[in-house]
This record gives structure tokens, C-alpha cells and sequence, in this order.
């Protein structure tokens, strides 16, 4: 029987081709070679239902490539001239994707504005047409939707999503600081209202499909499915597929109406928004916030809000729109933040993967020691992805909080929704809070986030040794003290590494896991597969003091000091270092991270480096720590710190400690941009001595450890990326400047002044 | 039956696979029939086992099962519990006083009755000196009910057992909010007029809302009927399919019906109204009528509806266990005994109704015998398209290897012996009093068609299940 109706099918195609070949011989050749050789997309005919089926070959996710482009516009075109299809569906081969967005590679490799311009051309030719289709396209959606893949989805007539945690819809273009460049600008208003698609296209974010449901993103949702006859994943996106084939039909049979009942408020919102006073109003305040947190830095969240605005004009100006999106599209593309950003996307993709391959035993048994701010972080993103955890401290109160702040940060997502209360319970019955070392002689890694004292490191080493097995890992979280240091007491040095996270470990994403002369690869690859399994980008450095982040960050906060003390306001200097593109401002930062941490730091990592971490006087933080002035966590620093209160005011504590230390400022170094730079190129200095000698593996390491640890702007791409981007000479140029005014602390190291020399050389080819 | 089964294949050119064997099966079995009548041999003579006792059912019986809202919707889950209790004394003429310990199931609970059993066994005369308690276990509620029977008995703690189970839908706790809940309380707890009016100053009219007892597992929040369609998806049980089994257990059930079958049901005389003597879901559509019905739980697109799924139902039931030795020595001929039994659980969310499946096999392993030996399956129909993911679970080698573990498929119920007098679909399905009824089915059903043994497996909320091996009482 299967035979029979192989042959059936199979005759059935041989009729259309030789129907075909009467009419046009020419194009049958063309389209038969094509089918042949078309890697990307396929299609099959369901009774009068086409199921266009979309798959990269060699690839994970699939991308909206040149070659997708066009054997898509081939198979559609096929589709419209085919007597025998009235309605198609679109769909993804690949579980957990439907399109992730356009080719970043080819996006990257565009020389020209032109190259971009043309590509943005004709995507959007191909989905004006399939806006206008004839016979009504549903896109059946089953993971990863973003980009140019929403955009496609948003052209289709009919969109069904799986309600899968992995089905996320977005227009994440502008965290590449690029914008929707294939209509999203234009549709995505229409379709979701002018507030929620500039959310949507400002932020990047990325919705969910129930959300994107409600929003009217979405029309359909289909469950996904559990175990069957077939992996629940497979039966999924058949199931996904078969309902996408009845609507597909109801639409061609006009039983079912493409257009979605708006809610009042919707409606209101709508008709408000067609009110030019109303318009403009809006449009001008979305402007002057998104000003506000950019500080004009990024001009890609600008631009889109533009074009949103523009397509409310004239239906003469609409018809030009396209062209103006990807006219602009493509200058976005090509400008320096865009580069940066989407250097940035691909340093992440590789700090994505483990390069010491795969361990060869999987950690299940995590024990972490100290239930402080660190320890308790570290244990909520192991007990979240299923990693069995022991959580130990030396007191009963210190262990309580540890775990309450577990808990709130599992709460925390509930309230988000992101978890429902009972996973949230099966998770947190993950983790046992203890106060002995019982179980861990079960324990697979140990990671100890005592406090910074190397002799207290050395106890607990020796203690946790005589109790875990012989396999077992033992990994030190500290920001500064050397990892070689704390295993020199060990008995089995090579199963001991360094894991530095930043806090909040469950906001930042990057760990940096530091590698001694006697660590063996297979530990490096268990601590690589316990990070990237807790969710971190991942940057593995080399031993010393200070290690990469840690390391570069002393020499500008001695710089910081050193500004202060010239009598610039910590106000002034926050809102210098924030315009530069730093989340967060250096007087803040110091605060954050806790004046007795920072004078710790700088202490140590003084005595090892000497006179290039010099510049101000670490005197400032002693006597701040000793007035007890320690920042944020006791309530007062540069600023003064209230429960409840979001404004922060200047702690005039501060006045006399201040005045005591006072430098007279050089003024040749002083103006607003001296002052910027003179934190950063230290910061870059320090960053590429690293890389110079051997901590740093890769410049892709440095600039992700840079930007996700230590908030270097991300518009400059991280201190490589800068160095390409803004050109070696002209930093070494400055640090030139601030050497003459300063000394020894800006002397270019030699790899600086080597790229400065040739300026050929770049750290990304 | 062969009609009724050849009907649906007639009107439908587009059946599946399945539904093609479906429909041949009365083809085939028949010949089966005519070349080996009546004898089988089985694997094992009998389940009885040395040094323990046997555990015999010597009779049970159920009210009448209503719709919910019909006739007993203003009786109290003890009310209906007592009716089948003196249905079973008048059933049996067992005197009260020898009834050791009283178990009853219930899933709902009336708050105010929450020991069901024992507000019921009062009231229904029985001595003050017997004990009593109340299980639940969801669906599988009065299965439970009997196995904690078997197992006290088994263990010689007790001789007389009186299991049951009992579920009123038509009247559920619904209770204020939780923050009214705590306002209440907290003002009963008040001392001074102060203390009294601040408190009823964070009154908001909000906290009136009332809660709902949940459908929803507790785990996923996902209702049944949502689950139910996901697991027919998954296991591709077409819309068609569902009804057509639909259809055939409301034929079965009401032919059972008309024939007089149905002989475990006692009339329960209403307060102030008419006695009920019958089943009133029983209702024999047509698919034409069926495939009207728009889906109940995954709409637009589901295929679970209001005809395909158990409904609301409101019953009781009550079962006399004893040590077979008390049975014979008191002059009773039991009807069946009650052997091996096996509960199990899975995962609440996608396999959530996939119980049986699991549970047969290994009951089937723990006896001793085979799917061939089984004269008689009872199993709980939910709805159409559980029980029909059911039997594509079991008759699939991808599903034994890849989520049971076994080397191969469970096999198939055969569809003529399957629930033959109706089932939970069409009869109805108090969720605390499916579990005996059940039983009886099956036990009745050996006695009236011949045969030894009989097995009975159901489903239950938070993704377990149950399976029991009823062997015929030697007549």
C-alpha cells in the first residue's frame, strides 16, 4: 500500500512538470535544476496546501542567508503559479527554530553599504509580495522567531505558534545596533500598536508566545505535545504542522478570517495614535527617554523610532518608505557601534563553548562553601538548571540568609512568570543548607566563595580535602588572590581552579575561570561545563595576580582615585563615565563593589605591580574604611545609600576626606574628555598588557570579559574592539599625552605601541 | 458490535491505520472464535497463593449514577455514601456487626464530612464500634479504598471489610479568597473594637472573589480535558476516533442497560423526590450529531468535546470484602476474588492519563499471566481519546523501549472483550466510586460470560494509576 501511494505521489509530480513544460520550457529547466540543488528550502503539497519547509543545511538555527532568500523566493513563486495550491504553510524543519534572524556572518561581512542596502532590498521586495499573496501563508512558528524571521512571519497572513518555553518572537536588530530592516518597522506597528512595537524594536526584546498571543502577534497557539509514537519534539512540529494545514485551508476557504478582534484599549490606543497632536507627543517623550539612556551613543534605537513615525505619514511617502528603511538600514550596519555590537554577538557565541571539550565526568553533586552574597548566587543558577547543591557556611544566621536569598531569587521569577510556584518548590528542593561536610563525600565540584583571606582559603582547603573524593574539583571564587597561591597547600593541585563571578550572579553573565600552570585540562573542562550549564559566557584566563578583569579594572579605579582627589565632584565624574557609555559610573561602581573590596584590591595587586597601578592615593579608601564608609552595603560611600529611596545624594562626609588628599588638577589633562580618557585608555592598557603576556588566550575573551564583567561600553565593542575601531595610534597618542603629565602609569605597552606602529595589524582580521 | 464498528469505516474513506484495524478486528476474531470455541487454556490455574489469604468480593453495589444537577443535587456526598452502604446490607443481609473496619474513597471533599466513611456508616447503622476512614487518590479513590481492604485482610487484621467510594459533583466547596479567609480569621481573633474596625478598614471588595475548588493538576495547572487532548495529539487519535469509541461505549452501555446487565445497581429512594433506578448518561448519539460539537478544552482546533469525555457525575458505590474462610464459613458464595494489584505514576503533565498502559503489563507480570489469559478488561474510560492513546501506547515497540523500558510492545487489549457493558463515558464517572464499580463490572461479566480471569486498570490526576487482577469465584 505505502508502495502505491509512493507511486501516486510520484506520478503526480511528473504530471505537473509535464503540464508545465508546455507553457514554459525555459523556466522548467531552471526550476528543475533548482529543485535539485536547493539545500535551504523545500516544499511538498498537501492536498491543496503547500507546507514550505525551511532548513540550513550544517547548522543548529536557520538564517536568513542569500541562498535562503533566494530559493525561497523561488518556491514561493512556484507556489503562486501553481493552479493546484491554494494556501501554503511555512515551517521550520528544526525543533527549536523557526528563523533566528538574518546571517550575521553576511551582515559582517558586507564591505560596502551598498552590499547591505541590496540585501534589506530584497528581503523586502520578497515579503511586500507575500504581504500581498493571493493565496493566504501560515507561518507555523516552533522556537527562535527573531529578526528577519519575525519579520518574514509578520508578513505571512496567518502566524501559529508552539507554546514552548523555546518559541520566543523579537526584533533583536537593535542590540546590533541595526534596525528592522525587512518592514518590521513598518508592519510591526500595525499589527501590535505603535507602544508595544517600539518596546519590542527599542529593547530587543524577546516575547514569549502566550505574551505574543495577547499582543495579537501571534493568532493561534498550539501545546506542545509529550511522548506519542514518535520523541515528543518530532510529534510536536508534525502536530504543529497539521494545524497550521487546517487553518491554511479555512483561510483559502475564507471560513476563517485573518483579522484579529482588537480590545477596547487597543482600539482607543489606535485611534489616538491617529491624532497628530497625540502622535507627536508621544513620539517626542519615547525620543527623550530613549536620549536618556543612551546618552546618543547608539544610533540605531533613533532611527527606528523614525521610521515608525514616518510610516504614519501619507500613503505618496509610504510607497517610498521601503526604500528609505533599507537605505538606512544599511548605513546602520555599517557604522562603528554596529560593529562593535555585532563583534560583541560573536565574541559571546564563542564564549558559548567549551573548548576543552567534554569533561569526563558530568558534575550532579555541586557543594558550594560560604552562603554569603556570592555563595547564595552561585547556588540559585546551579539548583536552576538541576545541579543537586550543598550550600555551607560556618553560622546558622549566615546560612539562613543565604538561602532566603535562593529562594527570593526563585520567587522573584515567579512573580515574573517565568516559573509557576511548583517549579519553583522542585527547584529549591535542589539545594541542602548545612553547616557540616556531610554529603560531600558525594560532591563532584566544590566551589568555595569564603571571604577574600588567603589563610582562610588555606583551611578550608585542607578541610574540604580530607572529606571529598578523589575526583572531586575543588574551585576558588575570588576576584584577586592568586589561584596558584590557595593550591599550594593543596594535596592534588591539578584538581583545583579558579571561578571568578561577578555580582549578582544570577543578573551577570559572565565568568571569568582562571587556569594555574598545574590544572589539568579535564578540570578546566568540568568548570568550563558547570559555567555554560549555570547559563555564563565563559572566559578562561591565565593564573597571576588580578587575573584579567580584576587586573584591569585597579588601574583605572587607581585613576578614579586619582580624579577625585583634583576636586572633580563625584557626580560630575559618574555622569562623564556614564555619557562614555559605562552602565554604571565610576563614583558608583566603587560603591558597588565596596570600598574595603576595592582597597583590598588595590592594596594587593599595588604591592605586585608597583608604580604602574599607582596614581591616587590609596589613603582615600583607607580612611574611608575606616570612618566605615563602605559603600552601598553599609549605607553610605560617595554617596549616601536609604532603603526606598532611588535618589542619591553626595555623602558630605566625604567633603574633609577629600579636601585632606587634594591634588591640584594639571589642567592640560583635565578637560571633560581628558578625564574620560585617561580611565579608559588605562583600562585598554591594562587589557592588552594582558593579552601581551599570555593571561588573555584570544582579544575576543578580553573584550567579552570586559563588557559583561566589568561594564566597558558596549558600543565600543571592548578594549580590542576599541583599539581596532578607534585606531591604535591615536590611543597611544593619548597615553603619550597623560605619560608626559603623569608618568610610568600611561606608558603604551608594547603590543599597543606595536599596533600603533603598523597599522595593519588589527586584533580581529 | 461488528455494526456498530463497520458502521464508522463505512462513512469514512480517510481512516487511519489504526482505525483500519479497528474496524477488520471483528473480522478476524470471529473466525478466532469459530476455530477455537470457548476453552482456553490458561497460564495459571489460579492466582491463589500459598500461605496467604484469599481475599473474595462476595458482593457490591452502586447507586444509580446521575448526571450532576439532576436528581441528587441536593443531597450531601454522605447521603448518597449511605444509600449505597444500606443498598449493600439489604444486597448481602450481612449483619452489621461483623463488618470489621469501613474504607470509602472520595476526591472532592465535603468539608464539613470530610471522613465521609465513617458520617456515612452512622448513619446507615452501622455499629458505633466500627471504624472507618476516607482515602483519595483521585480517580483511582475507591481502587484504593479496596486494596487497603485486601491488604488488611491479607495480613490477618481483619476478616470483613465493607470498601466504597462516593462523589456528589453537583455541590463542590467553593470558598472565599484567601485574604478574606484571613481577614475573618484574624477579626475572630480580634480583643478590642480598635483592633476591629482597622481590620475591616483593609477590606477590599476584591477579597470576595470567591475560589473555586481546582480542576487543574496542582502541579502543572493544565485541566484534564487539556491534558486529554495534548495525549491524543501526541499519540495522533484523530477527532473521528474518539467519537466513534464514544459511540460504542453509550451503545454498549445502553444495551447493557436494556438487557438488565447492570445488576449492581441498587434504587436509591430521593427525599421528597422519585426513586432513580437507572443510569442517566446513558445517550447513544450519532457521529453526525457528535462531529457538531466544537472542542471543549484546546479550541479552535482540539478534539476533545463535551460527547468524546467523561461527564460530571454523581454516585456512589460500596463493595463487602472478606477472607474467603469467613465468606464460606458465614454460607456466602463469593462472586470473585480480588488478586495481584499494581499502582503506578508518571509524569503529571504529558503522561498524565497514560496509567493503564503501565500498570497492565506489570500487574500482568506480578500474576503470572498474560494479556491472552484476561477474559474481561474493565478499564476507566476518562475520555475517548485517553483511552485510545492508551491502546496506541500499548500496542507500540517505540513507546515499551523508549518510556516503559520493556524490549517490546504491551500488546492490545482485544476490542471484544473490552468494557463490554459500557463504561465511565456513557455510564458515568463519580470520580471517588469508579474503582468498585469497576470491579463489579468485571466480576459480573466473568459470571455472565464465562471466563476466570478479569482485569481492571484506570488513570488518575497527578499522573498515576492502578491495575487489578479479578479472578471468578469457581461457580
Amino acid at each position: 500500500m505505502v508502495a502505491c501511494r509512493a507511486i501516486g505521489i510520484l506520478s503526480r509530480f511528473s504530471a505537473i512538470r509535464i503540464l508545465r513544460s508546455r507553457g514554459y520550457i525555459c523556466r522548467n529547466f531552471t526550476g528543475s535544476s533548482a529543485l535539485l540543488t536547493r539545500t535551504h528550502i523545500n516544499y511538498g503539497v498537501k492536498g491543496d496546501v503547500a507546507v514550505v519547509r525551511i532548513n540550513s543545511p550544517n547548522s543548529k538555527v536557520n538564517t536568513l542567508s542569500k541562498e535562503l532568500h533566494s530559493e525561497f523566493t523561488e518556491v514561493m513563486n512556484e507556489i503562486w503559479a501553481s493552479d493546484q495550491i491554494r494556501s501554503a504553510v511555512l515551517i521550520s524543519s528544526k525543533p527549536g527554530c523557526f528563523i533566528a534572524g538574518a546571517d550575521i556572518n553576511m551582515l559582517s561581512a558586507c564591505k560596502t553599504l551598498q552590499e547591505v542596502t541590496q540585501l534589506s532590498q530584497e528581503a523586502q521586495k520578497i515579503l511586500e509580495k507575500l504581504e500581498k499573496s493571493p493565496k493566504p501563508v501560515v507561518a507555523a512558528i516552533n522556537g527562535s522567531c527573531l529578526g528577519g524571521g519575525l519579520e518574514l512571519a509578520i508578513s505571512c497572513q496567518y502566524r501559529i505558534a508552539t507554546k514552548d518555553r523555546k518559541t520566543v518572537l523579537g526584533v533583536p536588530e537593535v542590540l546590533l545596533g541595526a534596525l528592522p530592516g525587512a518592514g518590521g518597522t513598518q508592519r510591526l506597528p500595525k499589527m501590535v500598536g505603535v507602544p508595544a512595537a517600539l518596546d519590542m524594536m527599542l529593547t530587543g526584546r524577546n516575547i514569549r508566545a502566550d505574551r505574543a498571543k495577547k499582543m495579537g502577534l501571534v493568532d493561534q497557539l498550539v501545546e506542545p505535545l509529550g511522548p506519542g509514537l514518535k520523541p515528543p519534539e518530532e510529534r510536536t512540529m508534525e502536530y504543529l504542522e497539521e494545524v497550521a494545514i487546517t487553518f491554511a485551508k479555512g483561510l483559502a476557504d475564507k471560513k476563517i478570517s485573518p483579522k484579529r478582534d482588537k480590545g477596547l484599549v487597543e482600539k482607543l490606543t489606535a485611534y489616538a495614535m491617529t491624532i497628530p497632536f497625540v502622535r507627536q507627543q508621544v513620539y517626542k517623550k519615547v525620543e527623550e527617554e530613549v536620549r536618556k539612556k543612551t546618552k546618543g551613543l547608539y544610533p540605531a534605537p533613533l532611527k527606528i523610532i523614525d521610521f515608525s513615525h514616518i510610516s504614519f505619514l501619507s500613503i505618496d511617502h509610504s510607497s517610498l518608505l521601503p526604500f528609505w528603511t533599507m537605505y538606512k538600514f544599511g548605513e546602520l550596519v555599517m557604522t562603528k557601534e554596529s560593529k562593535a555590537l555585532m563583534g560583541l554577538y560573536h565574541g559571546q557565541v564563542l564564549c558559548k563553548k567549551n573548548k576543552f571539550g567534554a569533561p569526563q565526568k558530568d558534575v550532579k553533586h555541586l557543594a558550594i562553601l560560604g552562603a554569603g552574597l556570592m555563595g547564595a548566587g552561585i547556588a540559585q543558577v546551579s539548583v536552576d538548571k538541576g545541579l543537586k547543591t550543598i550550600l555551607k557556611d560556618a553560622t546558622l544566621t549566615g546560612l539562613d540568609r543565604g538561602q532566603q536569598q535562593v529562594f527570593k531569587g526563585l520567587n522573584d521569577k515567579v512573580k515574573k512568570k517565568a516559573l509557576t510556584s511548583f517549579e519553583r518548590d522542585s527547584i529549591f528542593s535542589n539545594l541542602t543548607g548545612q553547616l557540616d561536610y556531610q554529603g560531600f563525600e558525594k560532591a563532584d565540584m566544590v566551589i568555595e566563595a569564603v571571604f577574600e583571606d588567603l589563610s582562610l582559603k588555606h583551611r578550608v582547603l585542607k578541610e574540604v580535602e580530607a572529606v571529598i573524593p578523589d575526583h572531586c574539583i575543588f574551585a576558588s571564587n575570588t576576584s584577586a588572590l592568586p589561584i596558584s597561591e590557595i593550591a599550594a597547600v593543596s594535596k592534588r593541585p591539578e584538581k583545583v581552579i579558579g571561578m571568578h563571578y561577578f555580582s549578582p550572579v544570577d543578573k551577570m553573565q559572565l565568568l571569568e575561570i582562571i587556569t594555574t600552570e598545574k590544572t589539568s585540562r579535564d578540570t578546566s573542562a568540568s568548570a568550563v561545563a558547570v559555567g555554560l550549564k549555570q547559563g555564563k559566557v565563559i572566559i578562561v584566563v591565565k593564573d597571576g595576580p588580578g587575573f584579567y578583569t580584576t587586573r584591569c579594572l585597579a588601574p583605572m579605579m587607581s585613576e578614579v582615585i586619582r580624579i577625585l582627589q583634583e576636586g572633580v565632584d563625584p557626580k560630575k565624574l559618574d555622569s562623564l563615565t556614564t555619557s562614555f557609555g559605562f552602565p554604571v559610573g565610576a563614583a558608583t561602581l566603587v560603591d558597588e563593589v565596596g570600598v574595603d573590596v576595592a582597597k583590598h584590591v588595590a592594596e594587593d595587586l599595588g604591592k605586585v605591580f608597583g608604580e604602574r597601578f599607582g596614581g591616587g592615593n590609596p589613603e582615600l579608601l583607607t580612611q574611608m574604611v575606616s570612618k566605615g564608609f563602605l559603600g552601598r552595603k553599609s549605607g553610605k560611600g560617595f554617596y549616601i545609600y536609604q532603603e526606598g529611596v532611588k535618589r542619591k545624594d553626595l555623602n558630605s562626609d566625604m567633603d574633609s576626606i577629600l579636601a585632606s588628599l587634594k591634588l591640584p588638577p594639571k589642567s592640560e589633562v583635565s578637560s571633560d574628555e581628558d578625564i574620560q580618557f585617561r580611565l579608559v585608555t588605562r583600562f585598554v592598557n591594562e587589557a592588552v598588557m594582558c593579552l601581551q603576556e599570555g593571561i588573555l588566550a584570544t582579544p575576543a575573551e578580553g573584550d567579552i570579559g570586559a563588557v559583561f564583567g566589568l561594564g566597558f561600553p558596549p558600543c565600543l565593542g571592548g578594549p580590542f574592539r576599541f583599539v581596532d575601531l578607534y585606531g591604535a595610534q591615536k590611543i597611544v597618542d593619548r597615553l603619550k599625552k597623560y605619560e608626559a603629565a603623569y608618568g610610568k602609569q600611561f606608558t603604551p605597552c608594547q603590543l599597543l605601541a606595536d599596533h600603533a606602529n603598523s597599522p595593519n595589524k588589527k586584533f580581529y582580521q | 458490535m461488528t455494526t456498530i464498528l463497520a458502521y464508522p469505516f463505512k462513512n469514512l474513506p480517510t481512516t487511519s491505520k489504526w482505525a483500519l484495524r479497528f474496524a477488520i478486528r471483528p473480522l478476524s476474531c470471529s473466525s478466532q472464535l469459530r476455530a477455537a470455541p470457548a476453552v482456553q487454556t490458561k497460564t495459571k490455574k489460579t492466582l491463589a497463593k500459598p500461605n496467604i489469604r484469599n481475599v473474595v468480593v462476595v458482593d457490591g453495589v452502586r447507586t444509580p449514577f446521575l448526571l450532576s444537577g439532576t436528581s441528587y443535587k441536593d443531597l450531601m456526598p454522605h447521603d448518597l455514601a449511605r444509600a449505597a452502604l444500606t443498598g449493600l446490607l439489604h444486597r448481602t443481609s450481612v449483619p452489621k456487626e461483623v463488618v470489621d473496619y469501613i474504607i470509602f474513597g472520595t476526591v472532592i471533599q465535603e468539608v464539613k464530612t470530610s471522613n465521609v466513611a465513617r458520617e456515612a456508616a452512622l448513619g446507615a447503622g452501622f455499629s458505633d464500634k466500627t471504624p472507618a476512614h476516607t482515602v483519595t487518590m483521585a480517580c483511582i479513590s475507591a481502587n484504593q479504598a479496596m486494596t487497603t481492604g485486601v491488604g488488611l485482610i491479607a495480613s490477618g487484621q481483619c476478616d470483613v471489610i465493607v470498601a466504597g467510594g462516593v462523589e456528589l459533583m453537583s455541590d463542590v466547596p467553593i470558598r472565599h479568597s484567601r485574604k478574606m479567609r484571613k481577614l475573618m480569621l484574624d477579626l475572630n481573633k480580634a480583643k478590642s473594637m480598635g483592633q476591629r474596625l482597622s481590620l475591616i478598614s483593609k477590606f477590599r471588595l476584591n477579597f470576595l472573589a470567591p475560589e473555586l475548588p481546582a480542576v487543574a493538576e496542582f502541579s502543572t495547572s493544565e485541566t484534564m480535558g487539556h491534558s486529554a487532548d495534548r495525549l491524543a495529539a501526541a499519540f495522533a487519535v484523530s477527532r473521528l476516533e474518539q467519537d466513534e469509541y464514544a459511540l460504542r461505549s453509550h451503545s454498549l452501555a445502553k444495551k447493557a442497560q436494556d438487557e438488565g446487565l447492570l445488576s449492581d445497581i441498587v434504587p436509591f429512594r430521593v427525599p421528597g423526590k422519585d426513586t432513580v433506578t437507572k443510569d442517566n448518561g446513558i445517550r447513544p448519539s450519532s457521529l453526525e450529531q457528535m462531529a457538531k460539537l466544537k472542542p471543549a478544552f484546546i479550541k479552535p482546533y482540539g478534539t476533545v468535546t463535551a460527547a468524546n469525555s467523561s461527564f460530571l457525575t454523581d454516585g456512589a458505590s460500596a463493595m463487602l470484602i472478606m477472607a474467603e474462610e469467613k465468606a464460606l464459613a458465614m454460607g456466602y458464595k463469593p462472586k470473585a476474588y480480588l488478586r495481584d494489584f499494581m499502582y503506578v505514576s508518571q509524569d503529571p503533565k504529558d503522561q498524565l492519563l497514560l496509567g493503564p498502559t503501565y500498570a497492565t503489563p506489570k500487574v500482568l507480570e506480578k500474576a503470572g499471566l498474560t494479556m491472552n489469559d484476561i477474559d474481561a478488561f474493565e478499564f476507566h474510560e476518562a475520555f475517548s481519546g485517553q483511552i485510545l492513546a492508551n491502546f496506541k501506547a500499548m500496542d507500540s515497540d517505540w513507546f515499551a523501549e523508549n518510556y516503559m523500558g520493556r524490549k517490546t510492545k504491551v500488546g492490545l487489549p482485544p476490542l471484544e472483550k473490552f468494557n463490554n457493558w459500557g463504561g465511565s463515558l456513557s455510564l458515568g464517572h463519580p470520580f471517588g466510586a469508579t474503582g468498585c464499580r469497576l470491579v463489579m463490572a468485571a466480576a459480573n461479566r466473568l459470571r455472565k460470560e464465562g471466563g476466570q480471569y478479569g482485569l481492571v486498570a484506570a488513570c488518575a490526576a497527578g499522573g498515576q494509576g492502578h491495575a487489578m487482577i479479578v479472578e471468578a469465584y469457581p461457580k
